[in-house]
Formats: C-alpha cells, sequence, structure tokens
C-alpha cells in the first residue's frame, strides 16, 4: 500500500491513500481509519476520513508531530482491504414528484426521457457511501449513472427542505437538515438521517451502501415525510 | 444554584467550551470559543478546568442582572464592560451583589470578550460539548445552538472562589501586529512563485464578510496551479485559496471537508490572536515549521499552570 503523510497543521496529519474517487478504495479507506484509531487509541482527537484521505488530529499534549508520523506508519503496516464488514446496505424511501424535486425535470429534459424514467434510473442503483461532511450525516455517494450527472446549480438556493434528495456530478445525497444547498433536487426522504437520540447519530457511515426506493405520497406522509413544497420554504 | 438573567443579547453572544471533539467523521464541526487563549484565561480565574462552558461576547450589546450574589470572571476584548455603569476592566474574577446590572457595551480594543462563571455555565452537552453552533443546531443553553437571548437565564452552582488577576505579563497584546505563525501545507508548491512571495510579503485585510465559519482576506489574488482537489478533512485555520484567489482563514465552526487547495493553517496562537481583529484590520503571514509551532504551543501552555 502506498501513501503519504503530508503535514496539515501543528495537530493534524494528512494520510493520503488514493488519487482519485473509485469505489473499491473503500474497503482500504475503511481498513486504514480502523487501523489509525486502533493504533492512535486515546491520542486521537478527531479522525476525518473522505474520499481518498485521512486526516488525523492528534493530542499535542501527548504526541509530537514525528511521534504521530511514526504512529501513522505503524498502523498502516501490512494494511490489508476491509472486504468483511462492507458496511451496511439501507434502503431509503423516497417521494419523488416535482413539487419537492424540481430538477426531475431539468434532468429529463436533459437526457430526453420521461420523468418517470429519470425516477427509474435514479433508483435501480446501489450506491456506496464515500464520505461525509458538509453538514452533520450528510452523506457523499456515489457514483450516479454517467447520464444522470448534473453540474451543481449556478445559485444555489438559500433553503434546501431536510430530507432533499440531490445530485450533484455523479454523486447523489440526501440533506439531513434544512441549509442553504446547490444540488440539483430530485425527490424528498422521510427518513431522518442524523439524529442526536441514535447510537453513532448518523443514519449513513461511511463505506455503507444505499439503495432508494420510489414511494407514493402516502407512504411518505405515513413515515412522517414533511411535504411542504420547495417554493414555500425559500 | 446562583442566576443570572440575560437582558440584551445579540445573535454573537454565544455559549461556548472548548469544542466538541470525536465526531467530525460524521460531518459534526468543531466549534468553540474562537479566542481559545482568553477563554481559558477567564475559566482560570476562577480555578475551573479549562474547557468549562462560558459565554463569548463578541462586539458587545450584552447584559446580565443577577438574581442572587455571583461571581464571574472577565477576560478578552476590552468590550467597555461596566457594572452599574462603574467600568470594569477584563483580565479579572469580580462579584456582582444581587440586582447589580454587567453590561458589555462596544468593542475598545479586540473584538470578542468571555465571561466565566465558578465551574461554568450549567449547559447540557451535545454530542459531549455545549458548544452554540447555529448553523447545526447543536449546544447553547437549549441544547439546539441558539445563540443567547433576552429573558434566558444562566446559572452555576459552586461557591465564590479566591478573586483573582491574569499578571500583567502573561495576558496577550490585542496591540500586537507581528506576521501571524502559517504551518505549511502540502500544496504550498502547486502555488506560484509570485503569489507565494505575496502570501508572507504583502498585508492582508480583513473583510467584512467574516462569522465564526471563516475570514475572508483581502489583497493581491493567488494564482494555484495545480491540480483540482478532491474533498479532505480541513484543519482548524486553514487558509485555503478558492478560484478568485483570495484567501479565507477557516475557523472553528468550519465545515468539516472541502476541496480547496491551502497555503497551509495558521498555529493555534495566530487564531487567537486573529480572533480578536475586526474588518478593516490588517495582518501578514510568516512561515513556520510544524515541529517548532508544535513547541512554542507546549511551552505557552505552561502559562496556564501558574
Amino acid at each position: 500500500m502506498n501513501y503519504r503523510i503530508e503535514t496539515v497543521a501543528i495537530d493534524c496529519l494528512m494520510v493520503r491513500l488514493f488519487d482519485a474517487i473509485d469505489e473499491a478504495n473503500m474497503p482500504w479507506m475503511l481498513a486504514a481509519s480502523q487501523r489509525l484509531r486502533a493504533v492512535f487509541g486515546e491520542r486521537l482527537i478527531d479522525l476525518v476520513p473522505s474520499y481518498t484521505t485521512a486526516m488525523v488530529h492528534f493530542d499535542l499534549l501527548h504526541l509530537s508531530p514525528e511521534q504521530a508520523r511514526t504512529l501513522v506508519r505503524e498502523a498502516l503496516e501490512n494494511l490489508r482491504p476491509d472486504n468483511g464488514s462492507g458496511g451496511r446496505l439501507h434502503e431509503i424511501p423516497v417521494w419523488y414528484d416535482l413539487s419537492v424535486g424540481p430538477e426531475l425535470a431539468l434532468l429529463a429534459e436533459r437526457c430526453a426521457t420521461s420523468v418517470a424514467d429519470i425516477v427509474r434510473r435514479h433508483s435501480e442503483r446501489e450506491y456506496q457511501v464515500f464520505a461525509l461532511g458538509f453538514a452533520p450525516g450528510f452523506a457523499f455517494m456515489g457514483l450516479v449513472e454517467e447520464a444522470l450527472a448534473a453540474p451543481r446549480l449556478a445559485t444555489p438556493r438559500k433553503r434546501v427542505a431536510a430530507g432533499s434528495v440531490g445530485i450533484a456530478e455523479r454523486q447523489t445525497a440526501a440533506y439531513p437538515a434544512v441549509s442553504p444547498g446547490g444540488w440539483n433536487l430530485i425527490g424528498r426522504t422521510p427518513s431522518k438521517l442524523f439524529d442526536r437520540e441514535r447510537d453513532g447519530y448518523s443514519l449513513l457511515q461511511p463505506g455503507d451502501r444505499v439503495r432508494f426506493v420510489a414511494v407514493d405520497h402516502t407512504t411518505f406522509i405515513n413515515l412522517g415525510g414533511d411535504d411542504t413544497p420547495l417554493e414555500a420554504l425559500a | 444554584m446562583s442566576r443570572l438573567s440575560i437582558e440584551a443579547s445579540t445573535p454573537l453572544c454565544l455559549l461556548q467550551d472548548a469544542g466538541r471533539f470525536g465526531v467530525r467523521h460524521l460531518g459534526v464541526t468543531q466549534g468553540g470559543a474562537l479566542d481559545w487563549v482568553s477563554m481559558r484565561w477567564a475559566n482560570w480565574l476562577l480555578g475551573n478546568p479549562a474547557e468549562a462552558p462560558v459565554v463569548e461576547v463578541t462586539l458587545g450589546g450584552f447584559s446580565l442582572v443577577a438574581e442572587d450574589d455571583c461571581c464571574l470572571a472577565l477576560a478578552g476584548a476590552d468590550l467597555d464592560a461596566r457594572i452599574d455603569g462603574e467600568p470594569l476592566k477584563p483580565w479579572s474574577s469580580f462579584t456582582l451583589s444581587r440586582g447589580q446590572r454587567l453590561r458589555l457595551n462596544q468593542p475598545v480594543q479586540g473584538a470578542r470578550a468571555y465571561l466565566a462563571a465558578p465551574g461554568g455555565f450549567a449547559a447540557a452537552q451535545v454530542l459531549g460539548s455545549c458548544a452554540s453552533v447555529v448553523r447545526e443546531e447543536l449546544g447553547g443553553l437549549d441544547g439546539f445552538g441558539s445563540p443567547l437571548a433576552k429573558g434566558q437565564q444562566l446559572a452555576y452552582d459552586r461557591p465564590v472562589p479566591v478573586l483573582k488577576t491574569v499578571p500583567e505579563a502573561l495576558r496577550p497584546d490585542f496591540g500586537d501586529v507581528s506576521a501571524l505563525d502559517l504551518v505549511l501545507g502540502a500544496q504550498i508548491g502547486d502555488f506560484s512563485g509570485q503569489s507565494l512571495f505575496e502570501a508572507f510579503n504583502r498585508d492582508w485585510t480583513l473583510d467584512s464578510r467574516a462569522d465564526r465559519m471563516g475570514m475572508r482576506l483581502l489583497g493581491p489574488a493567488l494564482q494555484y496551479q495545480g491540480a483540482p482537489m478532491i474533498s479532505e478533512g480541513i484543519p482548524l485555520g486553514a487558509v485555503q485559496v478558492p478560484p478568485d484567489g483570495q484567501p479565507i482563514v477557516l475557523l472553528n465552526d468550519r465545515q468539516t471537508i472541502g476541496g480547496y487547495p491551502r497555503l497551509g493553517a495558521l498555529t493555534p496562537l495566530a487564531l487567537a490572536r486573529l480572533a480578536q481583529l475586526l474588518p478593516g484590520n490588517v495582518v501578514r503571514f510568516k512561515p513556520v515549521v510544524q515541529e517548532s509551532a508544535w513547541q512554542q504551543q507546549r511551552d505557552y501552555l505552561q502559562r496556564f499552570e501558574l
């Protein structure tokens, strides 16, 4: 396993394992995170994994930068991919509708197809959770079929409803809470993505797999969904 | 319980502690007092743990009335604090008799003042911290990140300790205009030679676009010549350079990952100084090596062992 250790801050190191986003990296990324957590133990303040990197924030009261580098090397020695756990598979219900997912129309037009076809194509794939970021419980997932890839909106919305499901480039995600956002919105999930009462807080974790399941309006409401149209939130 | 009622507040008056740790991999930001040095002194004045909950008052507009005989400590910016109209200088602990009123009006020197109470202000921990993050609806008195508001009560439940003052020689010097230490990051070689010269030899003016997520700096446009980056973890104090070339110093409430190249990251001591500056103030950067910055930080922390 080739990797680089980069200086990031007085008490942070970046462990760079890959140079490109690839679903095949995930078993290695998960294994690296586990090993780093195990070896640093109490001396780890935070570990921030992303697509190709893991940022190690170590406790400067207990480790010098040089000692931290040594621990990283120890953690990653003879690293083997974590193919065993593979993450959990989640089925996330989504009400795909123009009132909560206005870019459905845009995608259908761009692909010269129907809205129903866009829904089918978005919901038939199994996606991988690459990273969490942007907001608590916001999971970057992919990869979306190439034809559905769409650049972020030129002007981000000031208010995107909680549960909004969107596409940006070849990634898809659901907004855990109301926030500004520039993703192309195609629907809304009633699932609670971040819950301070839940063990582990975030529904989705890196390495998990996700399948979106299209549900009708009645099911969406019965599952606790809020169908306030997007325009009403602006 | 000793209680104080809030009579005036602003969206910039927040309950804070050292920050929220161990959950950043879930996208939860760090939070915590921006000027950690002043926060630590406020707690030191009362014999509190360094990370005990404090009130961060940015720019003033905050007023309390004591519902019981109280003891507090004030450190950080001089925000023209007054007890019933009488001036109160920061860097000391003090008492408030029942009915007395403490006001923090407006900046005289610095931007952020920290109020501490014996044992820390009472607040529920949310994900391990009471740090208020408005955007994430975490922490604060209500547990949902709201700023402190008129009508709320602050409380603590420890006896009054011996009153103290921070020795003058140990206080941060808010008039210090020396360059801010910046630990060089991995993308430093991907900025143009001209940009590297400018980054460390030109004045940078603090823009009014500043909050607890980050502060924008205005100056020559810096040119990044490297490949586009894949989002990765962002450290506290990262000096990131978006495509417009104007750096942004990322602070406690920053997003956890991002994809802009970075010059590096300011040291904790540089960040504490930056937290006391106002829009229009000018800063410079000085490159430092990680090991020596680490040693300097360890040495500085000895001050609080007094």
